[in-house]
This record gives structure tokens, sequence and C-alpha cells, in this order.
């Protein structure tokens, strides 16, 4: 492992100085301190910290779910900082798909529509099956969340991720209400789609064994970066020690 | 005192913060309130006014009248077992002259006792006296009439008795129970300044009228235990050879019979309307009950954890619907006071009492607030169980993941049908909850229906007009002459200033039977083509009247049981007592009273005597009309002239206000119920689906989106709502128009598609705005919070 200098690839994020203040009443909470980060194109990158470091903030201002207080939040040179709340969204619908810890399925579609959900509004989408067959899902397409394990709903949150071909893919605890082999096996899928696809794939997590499967690896602390690491050689999800 | 408990803190909290859909709740619960408290109020006002003031006045319980009847006869009416009092009378229609009112007026000229109140149908005196015996210019006259004119004591107006012209002077001003609701001849609605009633004394008319010794016109009131069927019979046998035309009961007396359909309206009112509120409140309450439940399920299992008791739960929630309840029940009870007032001041332009006050007793607000009280805790009642049944330990955890089912689309391979998954969400969703998304329907449609069945007066009302005054009696003025003549008098009619066309005809009193059933009306025969007024078949078409046989309007058929081809029993009560076997001949449409026609050959043979005329229709040049009223002021053989333009301009003007102000009040509750049902699904729904709703906001789909997910499924139940709404409000209207089917009157069933338009477009139009309300709270959905959180 080596400390990051130079970058290799073209960069899909470039965020400077980023900086989130949260006001709820009297109180006033500095969720994001003048970060700096860069994201390059194809790479995985794990973010991790404790709870409140400021992971989530960031992932949900470079998923365009949230604006920044001060900063610059590049997207492939386009700033996301000042953009309106209609760019966001199709900035969102094009280009970001999100995984969250609690899956987000709508529970009335079954596996198979909750993907198309997805697809019927992209560009250039790949088929709701051939993204479910990606997850190992093929066979459960017809089923509804409710008939759905934990790790088979999170697998189709991936599914339903990916299959509008985004470039970029935020996963925010993804493997957090899973046990050890249905987290593997999540991890399993996301590694697998972001070889495929290629999509710069960002994950949320508290398990530090997990780090190990990333291209890169940031640790947050206090709203800030306290390291960025490079991993020189990466293990396959299946060696993840829980 | 002691301080809130932690429990009542949170009640007040949760109200505070479900304000708005408190309020909906709140506001269609105050409308069961207000109609039930309107009604009711209205319905005892009027019923216990009308007994004080018969019982006040001593209002005949039967009535009946003859062409001249010796006095001598009195005597044996009052043995008629059940009669316990009898009032002789001469009655005769007049014609009044008042200065600057160029159209004459007709009135009633009634003779009361030389001395001493009358027996039956006492006078009410406002103000003045009763005319002083030896006085025989002083007159009584009803306060309508006085008030249209500015009349008072002392002041004087022309009367044409029996062709002479008086003058009169009004000794005083009365109320009478006959005239409570005092209607002129050929009119549909109350002209108080066109129609008067005038009390004189009885040696006057006797001597006017040349009646001495002799009376036309009786009443009686009956003992308690009285069957005034005998009664009825009894005179009747005694005034036939006198020409009795028939006595009739109280409920067929042309002004209780209008106090009566009054009434009739009211109670339905009180019996249809409330219940509606009602059930939709329970339904909201119902609906509000269980989402909060749901969401403070955690919260309950905390508490029973902690030791409270399923009692003070449920009673905890019970006081919520209490509360909002209590909120409805005071804006319903302060709405339904106010508007109670205003009812009866609307009354009192109609109905003449001596005191009309709406009724405010406690029992009223008593009932209102028990009924609402049960309504609301019986839709609390099934969500408030779901609390109580929660074990603690179940309720700490998070409620099992819906479960739905594979509708509106087949498998992921399979044939698939064009809806977005979007649109099979939101279906998805309304298969999920039938019993709500019906009730939710329902409750959509009622409005609909409510809407319906208060418009259709307008079509109803417009197509009576354009029958009864447009095709059938298209005549300016029905004269009727003092007693029948000669045929040579239309063309004397016709000779009379501005008239362009005369139409004759006669009317004979007649009693029709068939077997045992029978009815007394009036004959009227006509020329066999008419122009001016024609008689009307089933379909609208004019009829030719054949030189024999009758026809009947269908009410009057319906009664005498008798269908066209069958043969009707007549007897014409001219006293001589013949009876003949006519063919009907044909059924008619009408809507005012029981009609008999025949042509004038036919009814001259059924008399024997030919010829005859009782009057004449005619249409008159416009310009011309003041110079016919000056002389028909002026011509003693003419009795009565009903102005039928007139008529339908003032039934216009009145019903038109009326239906006006209901219509007001109707659209009113039905937006109100509308807002209810819609704003509280919708609220409903958002608050269930807001993680769903969030989640597609984050996943890119637009605000817009994310709306029409909400909006289809409101979408779908409310446009289900209209063809429903369109059936029940048909099916109210014809219970409508059936209950207010009298022999007097009836509404016709009549919906234009334009009604149904407009009852959809007010509903949709509510549902919209509601709709439009809640999907602002869409574009503030928090959708960073949600994602953080499990169902």
């Amino acid at each position: 492992m080596r400390s990051d200098t130079a970058p290799s690839r073209p960069a899909i994020f470039d965020v400077t100085g980023l900086t989130k203040i949260y006001r709820t009443g009297e109180v006033e909470v500095r969720a994001l301190n003048g970060v700096d980060l860069r994201l390059e194109q194809g790479e995985m990158a794990v973010l991790l910290g404790p709870s409140g470091s400021g992971k989530s903030t960031l992932l949900n201002i470079i998923g365009g779910l949230d604006r920044p207080t001060s900063g610059s939040v590049k997207f492939k040179g386009e700033e996301l900082a000042g953009a309106s709340d209609r760019d966001l969204t199709l900035y969102r619908r094009n280009h970001v798909g999100f995984v969250f810890q609690f899956y987000n399925l709508i529970p009335s579609l079954t596996a198979w529509e909750n993907v198309a959900l997805v697809t019927e509004v992209a560009t250039h989408p790949m088929p709701p099956a051939d993204a479910l067959a990606l997850v190992g899902l093929e066979s459960r397409m017809d089923h509804f969340p409710a008939q759905l394990s934990g790790g088979e709903q999170q697998r189709v949150a991936i599914a339903r991720a990916i299959a509008k071909r985004p470039e970029v893919l935020l996963c925010d605890e993804p493997t957090g209400a899973l046990d050890s082999a249905t987290g593997i096996i999540v991890l399993e899928a996301l590694a697998r789609v972001n070889e495929e696809t290629g999509a710069t794939t960002a994950i949320i997590t508290h398990n530090a064994g997990i780090r190990k499967i990333a291209h890169r690896v940031y640790s947050f602390l206090d709203g800030q970066i306290a390291s960025c690491e490079l991993n020189e050689e990466r293990i396959k999800p299946s060696e993840v020690s829980w | 005192m002691k301080a809130f408990s932690m429990l009542d803190r949170k009640l007040i909290r949760d109200l505070a913060r479900l304000w708005a859909q408190s309020l909906a709740v709140a506001l269609v619960m105050a409308c069961g309130v207000m109609t039930l408290i309107l009604a009711l109020g209205a319905a005892r006002a009027l019923d216990d006014t009308r007994a004080a003031f018969y019982d006040r006045t001593r209002f005949g319980d039967v009535f009946a009248s003859a062409t001249r009847a010796p006095e001598s006869l009195k005597s044996q009416i009052a043995a008629i077992e059940g009669v316990s009092a009898v009032a002789t009378r001469i009655v005769n229609p007049v014609i009044i002259d008042i200065t600057g009112m160029a159209e004459p007026a007709t009135g009633m000229l009634i003779s009361i006792p030389d001395h001493g109140d009358p027996a039956v149908n006492r006078l009410y005196l406002r103000s003045g006296r009763l005319p002083e015996p030896g006085r025989d210019n002083e007159a009584t006259v009803i306060e309508a009439f006085a008030e249209a004119h500015g009349f008072r004591p002392g002041d004087r107006f022309d009367v044409l008795i029996n062709g002479r012209k008086r003058s009169l002077s009004i000794s005083g001003i009365v109320l009478s129970p006959e005239y409570v609701y005092a209607i002129g001849p050929g009119d549909m609605v109350p002209d108080q300044k066109r129609f008067g009633v005038i009390h004189m004394h009885r040696s006057v008319l006797e001597g006017a009228y040349d009646m001495n010794g002799a009376f036309n016109d009786v009443s009686l009131t009956l003992s308690r235990n009285a069957d005034q069927k005998d009664v009825i019979a009894w005179l009747d046998s005694i005034l036939e050879p006198h020409g009795g035309t028939g006595a009739y009961g109280r409920k067929d007396h042309m002004s209780d019979a209008f106090l009566d359909s009054e009434l009739t309206q009211l109670r339905a009112m009180t019996q249809v309307i409330p219940p509606i509120f009602l059930f939709i409140a329970a339904f909201l309450v119902n609906m509000i009950l269980s989402r909060l439940i749901a969401l403070e399920r955690e919260q309950i299992g905390l508490l029973k954890a902690v030791g409270y008791t399923n009692a003070t739960i449920a009673w905890h929630y019970a006081k919520l619907t209490l509360a909002i309840s209590l909120v409805g029940i005071t804006i319903g009870a302060i709405a339904g006071t106010r508007l109670g007032h205003g009812m009866a001041s609307l009354y009192g332009e109609f109905y003449s009492f001596p005191f009309l006050v709406f009724s405010q007793e406690p029992d009223l607000y008593v009932i209102s607030t028990l009924v609402t009280f049960a309504a609301a805790l019986i839709g609390a009642a099934n969500a408030i169980r779901g609390a109580v049944r929660l074990q603690p330990a179940v309720a700490m955890r998070p409620p099992a993941p819906t479960r739905y089912r594979n509708l509106f689309n087949a498998s992921a391979g399979g044939f698939r049908l064009p809806f977005s998954q979007l649109t099979v969400m939101a279906l998805r969703h309304l298969v999920r909850w039938p019993l709500r998304t019906a009730l939710t329907t329902l409750g959509t449609a009622l409005p609909v229906a409510l809407l319906i069945t208060s418009l259709f007066a307008f079509d109803s009302v417009e197509h009576m007009i354009d029958t009864i005054w447009f095709q059938a009696d298209r005549q300016d003025a029905t004269l009727t002459f003092a007693m029948d003549s000669s045929e040579d008098a239309i063309r004397e009619v016709s000779r009379l200033p501005g008239v362009m066309a005369a139409e004759p005809f006669r009317a004979a009193a007649a009693t029709l039977r068939n077997g045992h059933r029978s009815r007394n009306i009036q004959i009227i025969a006509s020329n066999p083509e008419t122009d001016v007024s024609r008689v009307l078949d089933r379909d609208f078409a004019a009829v030719t009247l054949p030189p024999a046989g009758i026809l009947l309007s269908e009410r009057l058929a319906g009664h005498l049981g008798l269908v066209t081809g069958d043969q009707v029993d007549i007897e014409l009560n001219d006293g001589q007592g013949r009876r003949v076997l006519v063919p009907l001949v044909g059924v008619t449409n009408s809507y005012v009273g029981l009609n008999a026609h025949m042509s004038r050959e036919a009814l001259d043979r059924l008399s024997g005597q030919g010829g005859l005329i009782s009057g004449a229709r005619v249409i008159v040049d416009e310009s011309r009309l003041d110079d016919l009223y000056a002389e028909v002021k002026q011509t003693p053989a003419i009795a009565s002239v009903a102005l039928q333009g007139i008529s339908r301009q003032r039934f216009r003007a009145v019903i038109e206000e009326n239906i006006g102000i209901s219509i007001t009040i109707y659209v009113t509750l039905a937006v109100i119920i509308t807002f209810g049902v819609i704003y509280n699904s919708a609220r409903i729904q958002l608050s269930e689906r807001a993680r769903e709703l969030a989640s597609l906001r984050v996943f890119g789909f637009t605000s817009g989106e994310v709306s029409s997910v909400l909006l289809t499924e409101l979408g779908v139940m409310v446009l289900l709502a209209q063809p429903l709404g369109w059936l029940i409000g048909h099916s109210f209207s014809v219970l409508v128009a059936r209950g207010f089917e009298t022999d007097l009157f009836r509404i016709p069933l009549i919906i234009n598609p334009s009604t149904y338009a407009v009852s959809s477009l007010i509903v949709l139009g509510g549902a919209l705005v509601s709709a439009l309300i809640v999907r602002r709270r869409i574009d503030r959905l928090d959708l960073i919070r949600v994602l953080k959180t499990r169902d």
C-alpha cells in the first residue's frame, strides 16, 4: 500500500474545499470541513470512517442529493455545486446509480419491475433481465421484495442501480444490514459490476475489512479526510474477513 | 387543578400536528351536524307552529263547497257522527282593482259571521279589528296581501262583487289558517300582490250574491275519534242535491298540502344528508387513526412495555377522535343555528304564520352531538382495536413488509400491458387495499350524487316551465265567467281590447268512479283542436279531443285504477244525480293537479245542457295588456282572471331564488366532502409512501413523475367515482321526485347531461385542488432522511 500522489486515469469527480454545515434550530453541525477528493474513471473507492465523520454527506453531495455550503464538486469537469434542482434530477437520472443500506425497493413492484422502473427513463439502459443476471438473480425476477431475502433485495437494488449503465455507482453501507455470507455475495456483485461495466464505484462502509477490495481508500474523521491510500494489491470479496 | 397527563400532552401535540387533516374531517362532521340541526329545527318549527296556529284558529278538518245549499242543512251536517263544529259560509272569487296596479288582482271573498267568531277557520287579527256590524263596506284582508300593497287599517280598495264595483275599507289585517300558503288561481307559487283574501260579514255577502239563507261553502272540525272518510261520505250525500263538488280532508287542502310537502322535504333532508356526512366522517376517522396508529406502533409498544393498560391506550385514541368531533360539532351547531334562522325568515316570506321561531331546543344539539360522537367512534373502533391488540414485543419491531399481488402485468418474460412501472405501482397499491379504495371511491361519488340530486331541480323546473306554459297552457290569461254562459260569450271575449285569440272552455265538477275508488275533480272541456291551450299526451304531443270519451292525467287514472279502454263512471255534480259510463280514451301528462279532459261536444252531451262555456283562454297583444286589464276590471261577467304570463315569471323568479340558495348550500357541502375525502386520502398515501416516493426522486425521477404515482391513484378513484356518483345521484333524484309527488303537483325527473357534467366538474375541481395541495409536499420530501431509515 502506498500513499496516493499522481493521478493515473482521467478524473470523474474533482472535489475541492468542500464544506457542509447543517443548521438544526440553534445547533450548527459542520459535517464536511474543507474536503478535497478525486475519483478516477472506473476505479472502486471505499470511504471509511466512524458515524458522523462526513462520508454520507460527501456521497449525498457527489450524488446530487444535497448541495454543499461552500467548495466545488466537478463531475467530468461540470460544476454540481450551484446546479438547479432540475439539473440535479437529470444528473441523478442519467449518470448516477445508488445502493442504500435498506435497499429502498418499491414493495409493489417485482424484482424485474424494480429494475425496469429505472430503465424506462434511462437513455441507454441494459435489459432489466441482463442486470439481474449480472447479480445472479435471473431466477427470482418475478418475486416481490417481500418474497426475497435481505441479500437478494440488495442485489436487486444493485441491478437497479447499474441497469441504466451509470458512470457512477454510489453505495451507502450496502452490506450494513446483512450477515457476512450475504454481505460477501453483495460485494462480489459490486466488484463484478465495477469490472464489467467500468462504472466508478464508491462504497461507504464501517467495515475496515472491505477496504482491501478497493483501488483506493479514503478515511474520514470529523468532516475531513484523514488519509487516502491506494491498494497495490486488491483482494477478492470472498477473501474479506468480516 | 390537575396537570395534563403525558398522554394528554401527546394528544394535544398530535392534534396540532394533524390540524389540517383533522379540520378536513371536522368540517365533514360539521356539515352533518349543520344539516341535522337545520332540517330538524326547521321541520320542528314548521310543524309546531302549524299545529299551534291550527289549534288556535280551529282550522277545519273537512271542507266542501256547493252551488247553493239552504242554511237548514247546517244542523243535518252538525248531526253527522264525529263532527264537532260546522261553519257555513259564502265564498266567491272576486276581481280586485288596486289603484296604481294595471293588472287585476284576484281574491277570495269569504263571509264571516256578523256576530262572534266563526266556529271553524277563525281569523287571527294582526292589526285593526274585525268589521263592525252595520258597516257594510268594511272588510279584513290577509297580511301578505296588505304588506305587498302597503295597506293599513283605514285604507280602501275596489272590488268587483257580483258585477258591482264596491269600494271597501280595511278594518283589520288578519291571518287565516286556510291561507298560510296563499296561492292564486293559475299560480304555482304565491304572488302576494296579485292574490288577496277578503273577509266580510255574511249578511253583506248574502245580499250581494242573493244568497239569503243559503251557503256555498262549509268547513267542519271533527272530534278526536271521528272517521273522516265516513264524514266526507255523509257530507257529500247531504250536499249532492245542492251542487256539492265533493268534500275533502285537510291533506287535500291546498295551503296545508304545500306545508306538508315542505315538511316532507325537510324530513327527507334529515334522513338522507346527515347520514351521508357521518358515514364519510366515520370513514375518514378510520383512515386517519389507522395511519396514526401505524406510525405510532413503536410508541404504543413502548407504552405497553412500561405498563400502560390497553384501556388507557384505547381511551387515548378515542379522546383524539372525540376532540376532532367536538370541533366539527361546534362548527356545525353554530352554522346550523345561523342557517336555521335564515331558513325561518325565508319561511316567513312564504308562509303566513303569526310567529315562526326556529327551534333551538337543547335536545336538538344533544342528539347531534351524540350521533356525531357515535359515528366518529364507530369509525375509530377498528383502528383502536388494532392498537389494543398489538403485543408490546411485536409492536416495537417494524411491521412485516407489505405483500402485493402480481396484477396489471404478467411475468418478466411474458406479455406486458403498456403501463409504466409508476402506473403499475399506483394500480397495485389500489388493489392491495380494496376496501379503502372502494370507500374512497364511494366517498368521492357521494358529493357527485348530492350535486346531481340538488341540481336536477333546475332541469326539472325548466322542463316544467316549458311544458306547462309553452306546450300546454300557452294562453296569456284565463278568464273565468261568474256563471256558465252561452257560446256567444266567446265573441264578447274576442272583442275585448288586445285579445288576438280566444278559446272557450267549460269546467264541470264531477265525481269519477271505478268500483269503490272515486275522485272529485273538475272536468275541463275544450274544442277538439285547440291551439292556445293544449292537452298533452305522455309523450308531450298535443292531443285532439275525441267527440266522445274522457282523458285522464296519469296520476288520476292511477288513483282510479283505470287504463285506456276502461269505462269511467262519471257523475256531474249538478244536483241531478245522473251517472254515465264514459270510455277512457287516453292518458295525459300533467304536473299540476289531477286533470280530466273532454271535448266540449262530449261534455255538453253528458250534461244535457248544450253549448255552455265557463270561460276563455286568450292570447293578448302585449302592447294592449293594460287596456285589457282595465276592461276586465269593469266587466261584471268575468269572475276571475289568471295571468299565465305573470305566473310563469313569478314561478321562475321564486323557484330560481330558492334553488339558488339550496344549490349554494349543496355545492359548499359537496366541495367540503370532496376536500375531506381526497385531501385525507392523499395525505395518508403520502405518509405511507414517503420513502418510496423519495427513493424515486433519488433515482432521478422528477417531482412531476413522482407525483404522477399519487395522482394516478387518486385519479383512478376519482374517475371511478363519477359513474358511481351519477348512478347514486340518479337514484336519489328518483326518490326526491317521488317524495314530492302529491295530487297537487309533481316534479318530473329530468336530468340533463349537463347536470351530470357540472356535478362531476365541481367534484373533479375540488379533488384537483386537494391533490395539488398534497402534491406540493412531494416537492419538499426530505430525500436524505428517508434513505437512512427503514420502513
